[in-house]
């Protein structure tokens, strides 16, 4: 009756794939970058008519294109990967902490309010000390709240953190605005712009070389704190199953305040990073949407620590990039959005490809009588 | 001219990656005929099945239902050709009364009539012999019902092919014969019956023939009364395989966990268990017998230190010292301390007692890491108990490193049951330790435990297969509603003593209400 329409197969169906091998992983992933930036291209030419060729020249000269620029690069990657470090042993704890942004402007506010009025007080060292011990408390208090409430009471840590974005946004406008120079104004602007207290020194002729040289010793740090110490294999022992953890005798709530303690307060040394060693001085925007980028690139490098320097590298150079074609084609700053966002889809794209694959009809069959 | 069969499937192949979960499988059940599929777990049972139910779509081969070759690309397409499939994992709404379940997904125009489907539906269980009151709402049913239910979902809509994919695994005794009762009338009235099973006894049972798959690989048909247990097993295993279990006796038995009195209420409120006591020996196999969800669960945690219990006490019998130590509201952690050795091999083993993405050393890791100063975590005694395990037991994996998720269900329960009886428990408590394991591996379990059994130790074994339970264990509490209803001497019980045991307290019960 139906014969017709019955025999008829469907075109392609999804088949996972077993394990495959480390080199040809890396291929398709490859093959997915070159195939984000054909079509970056494409919509490139159909957009503005550009050159595509020329706007991804344009791209790498403003990620790396001058002594200055490589070294902003590295200054936004070490930040970024600051962040990205901070959110990973949460994440791993499968504690969902979205509120790294707030987390690094109490960290770069504690730095402020040192560097405001310690400034000509006391010794330099001590001034960075202080700074350091301030801003690590502030962002592990901001980690500790959700924490100690999602561990007596099971509240919804992603909502917790994120109002606590919020809180910490109002938080540090207002002080902003009371310190605000000339007052009123509200702006506090460079802190300490003649005695540079509380500035971090500027090494080898680069005022940058400390926050990267200090976000690579917390790397390795990191790497090995979540490998190899009792502490990392818990926390990944309560992400992988709070119930074997518990069965195991691990002490659940412990390790939750425990791990967001240090989340909290390594964001607070990124905002340290941002006010003593970046921008000698504390904004709303501060942060400046790096706690939600971060999560991407610590999900990205599979919360690996080393893996994330290529992750945080990428976004960051696909973010300076896009900046300079919008200035140099005088593009709308959108468009280097659009073609970020196309090729980070792509990257997360070769992961089910990774894992999957399409099986193709075969042969298309004689409708039989 | 012959009639064609119902069914018929040819040289079906189906690969996951590189797993080939059937290879070239061939079959065909004809017009009032009961055919069982027979197969070890992880030998393709289901997965075939559910390419009929228009779930996975098969890499090669043809299916044709009365003659005519069909394509089923979906649930919808496998319905238009009346097949009908009772999954294992039921998909009832369970506000829902049975009516409204039934009737749901109905494409009708306008309102349900929900009477005039009541009527029909009635007619259906008149006809085959199903008991239920359709008017009762999903969440108060017993599993058997939500069964019936959705047997009669799928007849109700004029299901002339049924594929019950494990039906008795949640039943008791009285439950299955039932339910084979009203097998036999739909087979009478001409339905085509494909059950999914690997318990042989309810092979020999119902069917009329049965199909033996081993390793996604078709093994060949036959009629049930030409088949025996041993033979069904030699096609399943591919090898002869000595059913009896070892019963030793041990002399010299004493105490070692007293149970007194004790009560457990969840975090909702509701009493699970009530006032349990009984005593396990040491040198015996303490089986647990009830039907899912009796509190077996949680009387095995609460020993273990995972909840808080409203009353009683859980009394640890020092041999050494003569002294009875309360384990009441410890924690696993403080029982460690205390120098008890418990071992416990939880029923759900990828989410208590394994982590899933760990490999095979971290995982061994997981009842040491705590040992000495460090704040590093030791690897070394735990890689040489991880090859030691994989070496003695057999465990199937790539290398020590691999995740335990990628293992299968066997190999999984091999590295949860080795480590726990290599800490050299003198408690050790299993929940179905061979649920979801092919007969090999139950009956190297078995002999596992039979040998912590003879070094003395005690053992609290919860299963769910009576014969077994009756073949291994010397004595056999039965749980019912969180209640003792008897504690029986296995050498001198029977499954219907059993089975009456299970169910004692639940009529009561629902006549309160």
């Amino acid at each position: 009756m139906k014969n017709k329409e019955k025999v008829s197969e469907p075109l392609f169906h999804i088949v996972k794939r077993g394990n495959l091998p480390t080199t040809k992983s890396w291929l398709i992933r490859i093959v997915s970058i070159v195939a984000a930036l054909i079509v970056c291209g494409i919509v490139t030419v159909l957009v503005t008519g550009e050159n595509p060729f020329e706007v991804y020249g344009t791209m790498i000269s403003g990620a790396v294109g001058t002594e200055r620029k490589i070294w902003s690069t590295a200054q936004n990657t070490a930040i970024l990967l600051c962040i990205s470090l901070a959110v990973t042993p949460a994440f791993k704890m499968k504690f969902w902490n979205i509120g790294a942004e707030g987390q690094v402007l109490m960290g770069a506010l504690a730095s402020a309010t040192c560097m405001i009025f310690l400034g000509d007080k006391i010794p330099n060292w001590a001034l960075i000390l202080v700074m350091v011990v301030a801003s690590i408390i502030a962002g592990a208090i901001w980690g500790f709240i959700p924490a100690f409430f999602k561990a007596n009471w099971n509240t919804n840590e992603t909502l917790f953190t994120l109002m606590m974005n919020y809180i910490a946004i109002q938080i540090v406008s207002y002080f902003v605005f009371e310190w605000s120079v000339p007052a009123g104004s509200g702006h506090i602007g460079i802190i300490n712009p003649t005695s540079n207290a509380g500035w971090f020194p500027t090494i080898f002729g680069q005022k940058y070389f400390c926050n990267v040289a200090i976000v690579i010793v917390l790397t390795v740090i990191m790497y090995i704190y979540l490998k190899y110490s009792k502490h990392g294999y818990e926390l990944s022992v309560v992400g992988g199953s709070e119930n074997t953890a518990k069965y195991i005798g691990i002490n659940v709530k412990k390790v939750v305040i425990r791990t967001m303690i240090l989340s909290g307060a390594l964001c607070g040394i990124a905002g340290l990073l941002m006010v003593a060693g970046t921008d000698h001085t504390v904004t709303r925007d501060t942060a400046g949407g790096r706690g939600f980028t971060a999560i991407m690139v610590s999900w990205l490098a599979k919360f690996n620590p080393i893996y994330m320097i290529l992750t945080a590298l990428l976004i960051v150079f696909l973010q300076k990039g896009a900046g300079e074609i919008s200035m140099i084609f005088g593009l709308n700053e959108s468009f280097a959005d659009i073609l970020t966002g196309i090729i980070i889809f792509f990257i997360i794209g070769s992961e089910f490809f990774i894992n999957y694959k399409l099986k193709f009809r075969e042969k298309t069959k004689e409708v039989k009588d | 001219m012959a009639l064609k069969p119902a069914i018929e499937l040819r040289n079906i192949t189906k690969t996951f990656g590189s797993i080939v979960a059937n290879k070239d499988v061939s079959l065909t059940v004809d017009r009032g005929e009961i055919l069982s599929i027979l197969g070890e777990n992880g030998s393709g049972k289901t997965t075939l099945m559910n390419m009929l139910a228009g779930i996975y779509f098969p890499d090669h081969g043809e299916i044709f239902i009365n003659g005519e070759e069909v394509v089923i690309k979906s649930p919808k397409d496998s319905f238009a050709h009346g097949i009908g499939m009772i999954h294992q994992h039921f998909k009832l709404v369970d506000v829902f009364s049975a009516v409204e379940n039934i009737v749901l997904g109905i494409e009708e125009k306008g309102r349900y009539n929900l009477k005039e489907s009541a009527k029909a539906i009635k007619k259906i269980c008149d006809a085959y012999g199903f008991e239920i009151d359709l008017n009762k709402k999903i969440y108060e049913m017993s599993v058997s019902e939500k069964q019936t239910v959705e047997i009669i979902k799928v007849l109700y809509r004029g299901a002339d092919i049924l594929i019950l994919d494990e039906p008795t695994a949640v039943l008791t005794p009285h439950e299955t014969s039932k339910l084979f009762n009203v097998m036999r009338n739909m087979k009478k009235d001409g339905k085509s019956i494909i059950i999914i099973t690997h318990k042989l006894n309810e092979v020999l049972e119902i069917s009329d023939k049965v199909s033996v798959l081993r390793k996604g690989v078709y093994i060949g048909t036959i009629n049930t009364a030409d088949a025996d247990e041993s033979i069904l097993t030699e096609m399943m295993v591919g090898k002869k395989v000595d059913l009896n279990i070892e019963r030793a006796d041990i002399e010299n038995k004493e105490d070692r966990l007293i149970i007194e009195n004790i009560s457990y209420n969840n975090r909702e409120g509701v009493n699970i268990l009530n006032h349990v006591n009984f005593t396990a020996k040491s040198g015996e196999i303490l089986g647990i017998a009830g039907i899912a969800g009796s509190g077996q669960r949680e009387l095995l945690e609460s020993i273990a230190g995972l909840r808080h219990l409203s009353s009683g006490s859980i009394l640890y019998n020092n041999a050494e010292t003569g002294e009875k130590e309360n384990l009441r509201d410890k924690t696993p952690l403080q029982i460690r301390e205390m120098g008890i050795r418990l071992s416990f091999v939880p029923e759900d083993r990828l989410g208590m007692g394994l982590v899933a993405n760990m490999d095979i050393i971290d995982n061994m890791t997981l009842r040491s890491y705590k040992k000495g100063k460090s704040v590093f975590v030791e690897k070394k005694a735990p890689t040489d108990l991880a090859n030691e395990i994989i070496e003695e037991l057999e465990v199937v994996t790539p290398s020590a490193k691999t995740p335990v998720r990628r293992l299968s269900g066997g190999n999984v329960q091999k590295v949860l049951v080795g480590r726990e009886i290599k800490a050299n428990p003198k408690v050790l408590m299993v929940a179905y330790p061979v649920r979801g394991l092919d007969i090999n591996s139950s009956y190297m379990i078995y002999s596992l435990l039979n040998e912590q059994k003879e070094k003395g130790t005690s053992v609290i074994f919860v299963g769910e297969d009576l014969d077994v339970l009756i073949e291994l264990c010397d004595r056999i509490v039965v749980i019912s509603s969180g209640e003792i209803s008897g504690i029986v001497d296995a050498r001198n019980t029977t499954k219907e003593e059993i089975g009456v045991l299970m169910t004692k307290g639940r009529s009561a019960d629902s006549n309160e209400k």
